[in-house]
């Protein structure tokens, strides 16, 4: 997994590159938490166009920074899922935290 | 009426977590033969992805990592994957399966592996194995070109 980002016009843009399943959610989660923490802005942006693979470990991963970061008034938004992240969020009502954007 | 089988294989390796993208690699590999979309791919990819996991963590939890098998068997026009380990088991099946539902609360788990399994597959049974360990068998048909030909027609 390769963790790419970037600020841009006060919005933290992450793009996950690689497959997100138990043998990455550690390092994913970590280094999540470390871009998050040492932003200032107040939405991130989850660009999830090249990530190859993923299962409900990554929900895990996802609703983990999620808690995290909603004291600090931040929103996460979720872009470009693949069909298949797309039908475990439905599945899980992901979006109702982490809002799909186009 | 039992469909004929085609072919068969089978996996074992060690229940570590950098194994689960050679065994969902593998098993898409080898269903490959019976040509199905690459949704279908994708959705056994992520099935088996869900049951290695669940080996993976619960199975020999705190304790020395043992095997998981993985046996497929491919018919004309559906496949039948067995993932097998040799750990603790599952006491109760229908809290196991239930959405949400951890064992492991203090980590970040989502408790939605066997939801998964079984909205991806056509079927999903559990049972414990006589010497100890936790079977999980997936089922799912895959549509035969015949049809695909005439659903792109």
């Amino acid at each position: 997994m390769e963790i790419k980002y970037r600020n841009y016009n006060n919005v933290l843009y992450v793009k996950l590159v690689g497959e997100l399943d138990e043998n990455t959610a550690k390092y994913t989660s970590k280094t999540l938490d470390d871009v998050f923490l040492s932003t200032i802005s107040k939405q991130i942006i989850i660009d999830l166009s090249e990530m190859g693979f993923m299962d409900s470990t990554g929900i895990g991963v996802l609703i983990g920074r999620y808690k995290k970061m909603k004291n600090k008034g931040v929103s996460i938004f979720i872009s470009n899922p693949s069909y298949h992240a797309e039908k475990i969020f439905k599945m899980t009502g992901l979006y109702e935290i982490m809002p799909k954007i186009s | 009426m039992k469909e004929k089988e085609k072919n068969k294989m089978e996996i074992r390796f060690k229940a570590l977590s950098i194994n689960e993208s050679f065994a969902r690699a593998s098993v898409a590999g080898f269903c490959l033969q019976i040509n199905p979309t690459l949704d279908e791919l994708t959705d056994i990819k992520t099935a088996v992805s869900e049951a290695v996991t669940n080996s993976v963590v619960h199975a020999y939890s705190g304790s020395v990592p043992g095997d998981i098998v993985i046996s497929v068997t491919l018919y004309e026009s559906s496949v039948r994957i067995e993932v097998k380990d040799f750990g603790i088991g599952i006491e109760n099946f229908s809290l196991a399966k239930q959405p949400f539902y951890t064992s492991k609360p203090d980590q970040e788990r989502s408790g939605i592996g066997f939801t998964v399994m079984e909205s991806f597959m056509d079927s999903l049974e559990l049972e414990n194995n006589s010497e100890g360990g936790l079977k999980v068998t997936l089922y799912k048909k895959i549509k035969d070109n015949e049809q695909k030909a005439k659903k792109l027609g």
